[in-house]
């Protein structure tokens, strides 16, 4: 009888040891979660205003007026162009 | 020795009074356990919340406003998260190189600081809002007791003034205050979540408890906008409208297939990144908002009328001599003066006289269903705060000269919107599509409002009014065939039509043979000279036209040979 109590108090101990283990454990892992999700969320909002950069580099009328003045590029007039229709090829 | 024995000891004292003794402390203890019980098992909220309240928090989870994108899929409006400064005045109490330093992270003078902490009666004030969140935090590392930063979202637009009027604003608390912000502002908003955490003593969180509302971002929106062809549209326009010393200007440009509007270009427009000086003119998206009386632009619609009746065909003729025509008090001029006209001509040269005698042979309800049926009078239900109705009399009151003036568009009023609309009518062979201001997937049923054989008549014939012996020859773009018509009317001033301010307009689709798009400008008040619908807004048109097929890869359908212009002086000049 007494040899079942201790063995029992053995067992109940480690239990209880293995329980506060996996408690802290758990918030360990809790708390590099939440790590995560903060910078998914940061990343998040860098992404928005890369996006927002990505847009004011590419306002058109910018990307005009850098083609237009500085690489001096301009639409062909009519008379430069070539309407190739798509029957026409396959004949 | 026995002291059980001892005499001195034998004490004899009544036995009620140890029962007495013990029956005080049972019912002490009753009463403990009792309370206790009253207090962990019946009525345990107040203890349960007091306990809670030590490690549980419950944290706001913030949504993002969703994005505004064109059809393409580029950004028109983004949301960043940015902060504001606030303060609890009476615990503010910076050192003299603390409030320099702040100061000037603040872009403020510390006096200007300090007359805002002045009032110590307050527990909250601003310091500054809409503040880089890279600034907040070297203001948070100066470590100044009782200021504090919060979480607000700040509304970009890349695209800055040329979607202006379409796109709108959003206020302080994004929230949408004009345009599509606004009329879409419940999709576009997101929905902040809260959940109730357990945080350690040293603040961190470590364990999530439940999740009180799931926070949900808002969804982003695709317009109908292609901000190429808006592009194009506004810097023409703008063009334009400094050429021609004007007031205003508008342009509109309709998908004619799916009734999607492809742009809006409006002037005078406005930063919406830097609201600072905003007045009334420049907020207004005037293609929606604001009605003009048309002029010309509607003598299509009674000749489709009368054609639709079988009452003329496009090569009738109407005696045109003497030039004018007179009807009770009032009389009706041609600018230019001929004979007879075919019914064709009088759209190619634009003559009042001939559209008023069309129209007065017709009876004044049938004109009235087809403004009506074409869209006049009824907004074009996009949603989109403040659109306009026009003005569309109930045709019971009309008099006889205000039947013949309405035929070539004076008495009726329209918004550049509802006049691209009416005008897809002829080049998708009679349907009116709804309109729509989101992108569109599958095209929605139109309704029929004139005949297939009809609308390619007066196709025909707005095709002859844009060739060079027609009222817009400028309105020609090379390698395609376009049709459309020119509108030049005096503008209403309290009632009486002022004789120097006028409204000039184009109203046209190419390519003619298979009508892809639908471009309407309208000038307002040019004042160089000029004012002509075929010399103001035509050109206008062509360029915009010109530009936006080739952006859409449409091919050409017309002769590659240079566009043929009337020599100086010999224009067929519009009735006005």
């Amino acid at each position: 009888m007494t040899r079942l109590n201790l063995l029992l108090v053995v067992v109940l101990t480690a239990c209880a040891l293995g329980l506060v283990t996996s408690q802290h454990r758990a918030r360990t892992l809790f708390g590099e979660l939440e790590q995560e999700q903060e910078r998914s969320r940061q990343l998040g909002v860098e992404y928005g205003q890369l996006q927002l950069e990505a847009s004011t580099w590419a306002v058109h009328a910018r990307v005009e007026r850098i083609a237009s003045r500085q690489l001096h590029m301009r639409v062909p007039d009519a008379k430069r162009l070539q309407i190739v229709r798509p029957q026409e090829t396959a004949k | 020795m026995n002291f059980a024995a001892s005499p001195v000891l034998a004490l004899t004292l009544p036995t009620w009074r140890s029962r007495l003794l013990l029956y005080v402390f049972m019912a002490c203890f009753a009463l403990l356990l009792g309370r206790a019980v009253y207090l962990q098992g019946l009525n345990n909220d107040f203890l349960q919340a007091k306990g809670e309240s030590r490690y549980s928090r419950v944290i706001e989870i913030p949504a993002n406003r969703g994005r505004i994108l064109d059809r393409n899929g580029e950004a028109l409006a983004i949301s960043t998260p940015v902060k504001s400064i606030w303060a609890i005045p009476g615990e503010v109490h910076p050192s003299e190189r603390q409030l320099a330093r702040l100061g000037a992270l603040l872009e403020m003078s510390p006096r200007e600081i300090e007359r805002r902490l002045a009032d110590t009666g307050r527990d909250f004030v601003f310091l500054k809002r809409q503040i880089p969140p890279e600034v907040a935090e070297r203001i948070a590392g100066l470590h100044i007791p009782g200021l504090f930063e919060n979480r607000e979202y700040r509304r970009y637009y890349p695209s800055g003034e040329v979607t202006a009027q379409v796109l709108g604003f959003t206020g302080a608390d994004d929230i949408g205050q004009e345009g599509v912000e606004l009329a879409f502002q419940d999709g576009l908003a997101g929905k902040p979540g809260s959940r109730r955490v357990i945080k350690d003593r040293l603040g961190q969180t470590v364990e999530d408890v439940e999740s009180i509302k799931a926070a949900q971002d808002g969804h982003d929106l695709a317009l109908a906008l292609d901000v190429r062809i808006q592009n194009l549209a506004y810097s023409q326009l703008k063009a334009a409208v400094a050429q021609h010393r004007a007031k205003a200007g508008g342009v509109v440009v309709l998908d004619v297939d799916t009734g999607e509007l492809l742009a809006l270009a409006n002037f005078p427009t406005y930063n919406p990144n830097n609201r600072n000086k905003l007045a009334g003119a420049q907020l207004r998206n005037r293609t929606l908002t604001d009605t003009f009386e048309p002029g010309s632009t509607l003598k299509p619609f009674t000749v489709a009328l009368a054609l639709e009746g079988g009452r003329v065909r496009p090569d009738s003729v109407i005696q045109i001599a003497p030039g004018s025509l007179s009807i009770g008090a009032a009389t009706i001029h041609d600018a230019h003066f001929e004979r007879s006209l075919t019914v064709a001509q009088v759209i190619q040269k634009s003559s009042n006289v001939g559209a008023a005698k069309i129209a007065l042979a017709l009876s004044a309800e049938s004109m009235w269903e087809m403004f009506r049926d074409v869209g006049f009078g009824t907004a074009p239900g996009l949603g989109f705060p403040g659109e306009a109705a026009g003005k569309l009399r109930p045709y019971r009151s009309w008099r006889p000269i205000e039947q013949a003036t309405m035929s070539y568009g004076h008495g009726i009023s329209v918004s550049l919107v509802q006049l691209a609309r009416a005008y897809s009518v002829f080049a998708r062979d009679g349907e009116l599509v709804p309109l729509s201001m989101l992108h569109v997937d599958i095209p929605p049923a139109a309704r029929r409002v004139m005949a297939v054989r009809t609308a390619a008549a007066v196709r025909a014939m707005l095709e002859m009014a844009v060739n060079r012996s027609g009222t817009a020859p400028r309105a020609q773009i090379m390698g395609y065939r376009v049709a459309g018509k020119t509108g030049t009317a005096h503008k209403q001033e309290n009632g009486n039509y002022a004789a120097d301010k006028y409204v000039a307009s184009f109203v046209g689709f190419a390519p003619a043979s298979h009508p892809r798009l639908v471009i309407a400008v309208m000038i307002d008040e040019p004042s160089a000279g000029r004012y002509y619908g075929g010399t103001v807004a035509a050109p206008v048109f062509a360029q915009v036209m010109a530009g936006a097929l080739r952006v859409l890869d449409v091919p050409p359908d017309g002769p590659m040979r240079p566009i043929e212009l009337p020599p100086e002086g010999e224009e067929v000049k519009e009735s006005v």
